[in-house]
């Protein structure tokens, strides 16, 4: 048996001993402890380093509000740093490494922090490290950053898988302590849907620290007992391991549950964690209480901790966390602690009370020696505890102890009802904040509400959630609350704090992870930081990993004293989410690398890869961007072979990403009137016309087709990146601006394959596959009808054209679309056809000067872009209308769409690089506006881009730097007409048949 | 509010599912009013602390817009109605 | 006292009992030149520089809560000065030049730390974004670099190279940009200020602006009614409230804007961050934590916390971008109310109504402005004419269509 393990009880599984590591170290515990309990029954005390001074660390508690025995477990890629040893369940080949210490724990080159405490008091380095400016980076904070930190992370690749869900419930019952259980057990039993979560692997709460029996059974037996009743209801969801980590709008709460963090590998089958979001009708806060430290010379020697956790390791895990343990305290509830540490077989050897009259007195076990009135002024040992320093009426005391308890009183854990603004309520009465009123929803029960004992707490979570019961309209059962012995009587009014021991010889932790120390808090006060959330920021308190689950309180009380004010007056500072530390995987749940969003793909999608594509994210469509073949040595090659392909013969693109939205009814017309700044009204059916659509300021929103395909029946499409504004800014007019229009529409987008078939030779290919005369007279320039496939499949056919070539958009319902374009290929090869990609489709855009996102980035308006005789202004009203007429919206100096043809024309233009006036300085005042989109040209033999220069249609001829100081380059080139290539328009409708 | 919100054609569902449009009180002024009126409407916000309107726009679901009338501090829903009810008079 | 290592010897040797405080608590006096009302980072900045290099020393700041209770305590600490738009850059990177020298300038380490700001970018369209940017940025005389995807991986190797949503293609990196400590900004402008006479007044709410003849004299507060000369509003996230008791409706809707930190550890990312395919920024705090944050919420709010969704798809974000966040843990979450504006570009303003200047609208970008928007703020109250760099920022530019919308997003501030 090792040498702190008591020789019975405890929940642990004594006939399954783990064997772990921890710093190499090999240990063995039992199944049911955690790391903290083995560690403490292996006599190890020491398990970190503090943060600033690096000073040698026990543990303080047995819960999630540990600050000083944070660890690093597990390696490769499932290491995890800052890990509570307190909550790390023990598994068989643990591994366990202590932080924030070099070269080893017990010898730390960084405790010399510690000798120059002194020097670093708090915000000390708001005062220095200023000069010279340039060793900042260079060497001030380099050393400061790696001194600082606590665990290492890898930022390796994680291998496991988390998951998120919702879940709904009547009553969410946050804590399966005393309150918690009796409150869930009423509420099931009424037949409420009842969520029970407790972030503790074991339900039960305080009851497994309990001494006494309850029902004449051990406390534990009596939680099981419960427990094995709640998991039997149909109704009663079972949470453990599972932190609720914040309460949000509308009762929702998230709560993290660590599915498998406590066994040796995951099963692949399972999550490691689950995130909640927990809908709850009714809540129940039945978090328990936090024990207070307090604050004297030297609390925080490894081996100083808190009387409730060193019972909690002595009733549930068996351990006596020293051989004499030392118990001070400044509450009745710390005698108790002594009683029943002693109880349990831990030798209690000395009671320290800080009160002079006691008001009650628990029997003291035989030995142990009662000293009240009396302060610890220091602790005495290095590594760990190995005496107290007295001081009692003037006469010092030296006490020999092994381990010293400490027992402040009880702060109830009122963080998650504080987290909507409402702060915590001082209670003289209690002497501990108080959680605030937040409605009916939301209640807290137990020593969470502030109720100090045992039987009370039972009672409390019995009678809330009778309430809610009640609330919910259903009737509660007859829950009988169960005997305890020898129940304490209740103490009634509480004794005021200790929130200082007076006489300090050495440091007196407040916040133990941060190394905030009384000190620090006088400091900030006596430099104008007194304001409670002033001496957070300015000491650190109460911003480390616990986020001040110890510290906060006791930093309230000491500021509060100092400035003789009550802590009511004071405050505390705000308390937010997350409960404890949630991960980023948990959070982020199944969305990761590939699956980080959604993948969209065109009906036409395995048509493309079949042809060899190589495809290019828009946003989150996959599109074809080119498709090269054989030698082609890099994708500029395919590219222009593929524009040179469509110029001469014909091509093929996938163009069904666009957005489609189908409209119907008689206002139809005058809907998309309003809504396009071109006129809409007289266009006749079997037309389609482009259309520009403003947003209400005035700038370019949009740009697309407009289709009349019935009297009453409109096609418009969208670009791509738009369709889902576009059908929201529809929706928008149709039902808040203008409802009583009558319209109907629908998006259309995914039913439709849609395919352009574009170049000299398109209308023979199409010929091929389509039953209909395509001849120019049937389907002249901008027609827009339906079409029959040879075969019989019903299509709409568009005489429209992006690339200035005869060109037709095809659209087929979606699941036809890949035979189709199969059929057109194949129809296709003989007049050379090929495939063509987003590349191919950019460059020829730009050869004819035709806009995209790069030109419409929602700064420009349709002048800016060349489309100012587009704005009909003779319409009494469309989107964008009137402010369109805004000086800053047509002043002569705006940029406008220019073409750029480089001087040398050898010179690739960079989209993005600026433009200035030939032997002008740069300067942001000089900057003559910017290359928005360029390429080269196959059918030029040369370089071409477009541009918005400022008054850019008045310099055609002018001679512009292109500066790209980014790349550093600068060179020449020529303002032109942005059309580059068949400038009237010739190639769209041949007179003689290609 | 942040959490649910009780869509009158759809019950409550998660936030996720709505896209906020902003201040629903604003009308838009006719095509002659004033230049300020137009100015107001575009770009002037009351964005009061305390009870305001929106339209949320039911994007994963009926695709409805919606008057959501809430509070801007405490984040309490008070009332949710259809935009072009509430448009055409209909039920506030 | 000033401030050095000598003084921190000293007085390590006088057990640091020897520090005084860093500002007086004056009571309101019943009438000032100047009341700027907000004692966040831009508000004390503006008292600072008013009397710094104006000359301009009767002066109050009026907070309602503590000082630098506000959004400067509350943000992601990013200083950079990489914006696309030339009626922004010249002043970010004025604000950049204040930041380089504010340590001594103010006597106080404020830990600017130039460690780089990165912007990735992970397509074609999003590169040439950047270009125009950086080359817009070089225009202003500020150093900007392309990074190609090799170089990246080099700097940042932890990043998603190998299974991206969206493929990592490069970034445009600025040297100079980096981060600061935030409430260090706060306290040493107003130690700044105070030295310099400067009342800094907290726990002083104002409930209302009084006007005579159209014009502002003063202010009501919760302790008493104070004169002023001028009035100068620093109270970005409530502008709206307080313009409203000048009758003054502003193009300014509030949001919240969620900030996280995770746990501290030891050093692993070096710069800050900037996801180019989604909304999500990062670096890492002095103290180990890692600082990061998302888009706003999308809903008009003054509550100071944020909701789980938009926390939940900020951390999406981190783990598309570096896989290994997935196992670091979030410690804490807080919200910011900030003052989206209409085109999303602050406001440093002259209004319709004498002696009412205005400072608002800062969006997501009020931190890293903080130094020049006091100076510029400053020259404005003082010299009644726009500081150069902020000359764009004129609240009438939504009348005249001078907009200055970097997101191209229009009037709707939830997209910006």
């Amino acid at each position: 048996m090792s040498a702190h393990r008591l020789l019975t009880g405890g929940l642990i599984d004594r006939g399954k001993p783990l064997s772990f590591t921890f710093d190499g170290r090999r240990h063995s515990g039992f199944a049911g402890d955690t790391l903290a309990s083995a560690l403490l029954a292996d006599g190890v005390s020491l398990m970190g380093r503090s943060f600033k001074y690096h000073r040698p660390r026990g543990v303080m508690t047995a819960g999630s509000a540990e600050p000083n025995a944070l660890v690093t477990v597990g390696g490769g890629t499932r290491r995890e740093p800052n890990l509570r040893a307190t909550m790390v369940e023990l598994h068989e080949t643990l591994t366990a490494v202590s932080q924030n210490r070099w070269p080893s724990l017990a010898t730390d080159f960084g405790a010399l922090n510690d000798r120059l405490s002194a020097l670093l008091s708090a915000g000390f380095y708001y005062k220095t490290f200023m000069w010279p400016s340039a060793f900042w980076e260079k060497l001030y904070e380099p050393l400061i950053r790696r001194a600082a930190g606590l665990g290492r992370a890898t930022l390796k690749r994680d291998p496991d898988a988390y998951e998120k869900a919702w879940a709904f419930c009547d009553l969410l019952v946050i804590g399966a302590g005393p309150a918690g259980l009796m409150a869930a057990l009423t509420a099931g039993r009424a037949g409420l849907r009842v969520i029970l979560a407790d972030e503790d692997f074991r339900l039960g709460g305080w009851l497994l620290s309990e001494t006494r029996l309850i029902d004449g059974r051990p406390a534990h037996d009596f939680a099981a007992i419960l427990v094995e009743e709640l998991a039997a209801l149909p109704n009663v969801t079972l949470l453990p391991r599972s932190t609720v980590f914040g309460w949000y709008d509308d009762n929702v709460f998230g709560a993290v549950e660590r599915v498998q963090k406590h066994l040796p590998i995951p099963s692949d089958k399972q999550p490691v964690e689950r995130i909640w979001r927990i809908v709850a009708k009714r809540a129940l806060m039945a978090t328990g209480a936090e024990e207070r430290p307090l604050v004297f010379g030297g609390n925080d020697r490894p081996g100083v901790m808190m009387a409730g956790a060193a019972l909690t390791y002595a009733a549930r895990y068996g351990v006596a966390v020293g051989k004499r343990v030392a118990v001070v305290t400044a509450s009745d509830s710390g005698r108790q602690t002594a009683a029943a540490l002693a109880r349990r077989g831990v030798e209690v050897v000395a009671l320290i009370d800080a009160r002079t009259a006691s008001a009650q007195a628990s029997p003291m076990p035989e030995g142990a020696r009662t000293l009240t009135g009396a302060h610890v002024v220091d602790t005495l040992g290095r590594l760990s505890v190995e005496g107290l320093v007295t001081v009692r009426a003037g006469f010092e005391e030296r006490l020999d102890c092994d381990a010293v308890a400490m027992a402040g009183g009880w702060n109830p854990r009122v963080h998650l009802a504080c987290q909507h603004g409402a702060k915590p309520v001082w209670s003289d009465v209690h002497q501990a904040f108080l959680p605030p009123d937040v409605g009916p929803d939301f209640q807290a029960a137990g020593a969470a509400a502030g109720l100090s004992t045992l039987a009370e707490a039972l009672g409390d979570g019995v009678r809330k959630a009778t309430a809610v019961v009640a609330d919910l309209g259903r009737s509660a059962p007859t829950v009988p609350l169960p005997e305890i012995d020898a129940e304490e009587a209740a103490s009634g009014a509480a004794a005021s704090p200790v929130w200082l021991m007076p006489g300090a010889r050495s440091k007196a932790f407040v916040d133990f992870q941060n190394d905030v120390h009384a000190g620090d808090l006088a400091l900030a006060l006596r430099e104008g930081f007194g304001h409670a959330e002033h001496a957070k920021r300015y000491t650190t308190n109460a911003m480390a990993t616990d986020q001040g689950k110890l510290s906060g309180v006791n930093a309230s009380g000491l500021l509060a004293a100092m400035k003789g004010l009550s802590p009511a007056e004071v405050g505390i500072t705000t308390y937010r989410p997350f409960y404890t530390p949630v991960s980023f995987g948990a959070l982020a749940g199944t969305a990761r690398d590939e699956e980080a969003v959604p993948h969209r793909l065109s009906p036409l999608d395995g048509w493309a890869k079949a042809q060899g594509a190589m495809f290019v994210e828009a946003g989150l469509w996959h599109r074809p961007a080119y498709f090269p073949r054989p030698g082609e040595k890099d994708w500029r090659a395919s590219v222009d072979r593929e524009v040179r392909t469509v110029r001469a013969a014909v091509g093929l693109c996938d163009v069904s990403t666009l957005g489609k939205i189908e409209l119907f009814g008689p206002d139809a017309a005058e809907f998309l009137n309003r809504l396009y700044c071109n006129p809409m009204l007289r266009l006749p059916v079997g037309k389609a016309r482009y259309g520009l659509m403003l947003r209400e300021d005035g700038m370019v929103f949009d740009d697309g087709t407009v289709s009349r395909l019935g009297h009453q029946h409109y096609l418009i499409t969208t670009t791509t990146a738009m369709a889902a504004k576009v059908m929201s800014h529809l929706e928008h007019a149709a039902q808040v601006l203008w409802p009583a229009l009558q319209v109907r529409f629908a998006s259309v987008s995914e039913q439709w394959a849609q395919m352009s078939l574009a170049g000299p030779k398109a209308r023979q290919v199409l010929q091929a596959v389509v039953e209909d005369d395509l001849s120019a007279e049937a389907v002249p320039p901008l027609a827009a009808q339906a079409v029959t496939l040879r075969g019989g499949l019903r299509g709409r056919l568009f005489r429209i054209s992006f690339s200035g070539e005869l060109a037709y958009e095809l659209a087929v319902p979606a699941g036809h679309g890949r035979a189709v374009a199969e059929a057109i290929m194949a129809a296709g090869r003989a007049h050379g056809i090929c495939p063509y990609g987003l590349e191919a489709l950019n460059v020829l855009r730009i050869e004819k000067g035709h806009v995209t996102h790069a030109e419409l980035d929602g700064r420009t308006t349709p002048d800016d872009v060349g489309l100012g005789h587009m704005l009909a202004r003779q319409k009494p009203d469309f989107i964008g209308k009137r402010l369109s007429e805004r000086y800053g919206l047509t002043a002569a100096d705006r940029g406008q769409l220019v073409g750029l043809v480089p001087v040398d024309r050898q010179r690739m233009i960079r989209a993005g690089a600026h433009l200035l006036r030939e032997g002008a300085k740069p300067s942001t005042l000089n900057d003559q506006g910017h290359v928005t989109s360029a390429c080269y040209s196959p059918t030029l033999g040369h370089p071409i881009a477009l541009a918005l220069l400022k008054s850019g249609r008045e310099r055609l001829g002018e001679r512009v730097l292109v500066w790209d100081r980014l790349h550093k380059e600068e060179f020449l080139a020529e303002v032109v007409s942005p059309v580059f290539v068949d400038p009237d328009n010739r190639k769209i409708e041949p007179k003689e048949p290609a | 509010m942040a959490s649910l919100i009780s869509c009158p054609h759809c019950g409550p569902r998660p936030k996720e599912e709505f896209a906020v449009r902003g201040d629903a009180t604003l009308l838009r002024p006719a095509p002659e009013a004033s230049d300020e009126a137009w100015h107001a409407y575009v770009y002037l916000r009351a964005n009061p602390r305390g009870v305001h309107v929106e339209h949320w726009q039911h994007v994963g679901g009926c695709r409805r817009f919606l008057v959501v009338e809430r509070n801007t501090l405490t984040h309490d829903v008070l009332s949710v109605a259809d935009a072009a009810e509430v448009a055409q008079g209909g039920a506030a | 006292m000033r401030y050095s290592a000598l003084s921190l010897l000293k007085n390590a040797l006088g057990r640091n009992l020897g520090w005084s405080p860093v500002w007086r608590e004056p009571e309101p006096k019943p009438h000032y030149d100047v009341v700027i009302v907000g004692g966040g980072g831009h508000g004390l900045a503006t008292a600072y520089y008013l009397a710094k290099a104006f000359g301009v020393t009767n002066i109050a700041v009026l907070e309602k809560g503590y000082l630098g209770s506000g959004n400067v305590g509350r943000n992601t600490t990013i200083v950079r000065s990489n914006y696309l738009l030339p009626g922004n850059e010249p002043f970010y990177e004025f604000s950049m030049k204040l930041w380089e020298g504010l340590e001594r300038e103010l006597n106080y380490n404020v830990m600017l730390s130039q460690r780089g700001v990165m912007i990735l970018y992970h397509s074609d369209s999003e590169r040439d974004a950047l270009i125009r940017r950086g080359n817009g940025m070089w225009m202003e005389g500020v150093e900007a670099e392309l990074v190609d995807r090799e170089g990246v991986r080099r700097m940042m190797p932890f990043l998603n190279f190998d299974h991206a949503r969206f493929p990592i293609l490069g970034g445009l990196l600025q040297k100079r940009g980096g981060t600061a400590r935030h409430d260090a900004v706060a306290w040493g402008y107003a130690r700044g200020a105070d030295r310099l006479g400067v009342d800094l007044i907290q726990n002083c709410a104002v409930t209302g602006i009084r006007r005579e003849a159209g014009r502002v004299v003063g202010v009501e507060t919760t302790r008493g009614f104070i004169g002023c000369g001028r009035l100068g509003l620093a109270a970005a996230g409530h502008s709206s409230e307080v313009a409203r008791m000048a009758d003054l409706a502003l193009p300014i809707e509030s949001h919240v804007l969620q900030a996280f930190v995770t746990e501290g550890l030891k050093p692993c990312i070096d710069h800050v961050i900037i996801y180019g395919a989604g909304h999500f920024y990062i670096s890492q705090s002095d103290k180990g934590g890692l600082v990061f944050g998302g888009e706003i919420d999308g809903f008009g709010s003054y509550a100071q916390r944020g909701n789980l969704a938009t926390a939940e798809h900020v951390m999406e974000e981190g783990v598309a971008m570096i896989p290994g966040l997935s196992r670091v843990k979030v410690l804490r979450a807080w919200g910011g109310v900030m003052d989206m504006s209409m085109d999303g570009s602050p406001i440093i303003s002259r209004t319709s109504i004498d002696n009412l200047y205005l400072n608002a609208g800062w969006c997501y970008g009020g931190f890293k402005a903080t130094p020049a928007s006091g100076f510029c703020f400053a020259h404005l109250i003082a010299k009644g004419e726009p500081h150069p760099a902020a000359r764009f920022f004129r609240l009438d530019r939504f009348e005249r269509g001078h907009l200055i919308d970097e997101a191209g997003a229009g009037p709707q501030p939830n997209l910006h």
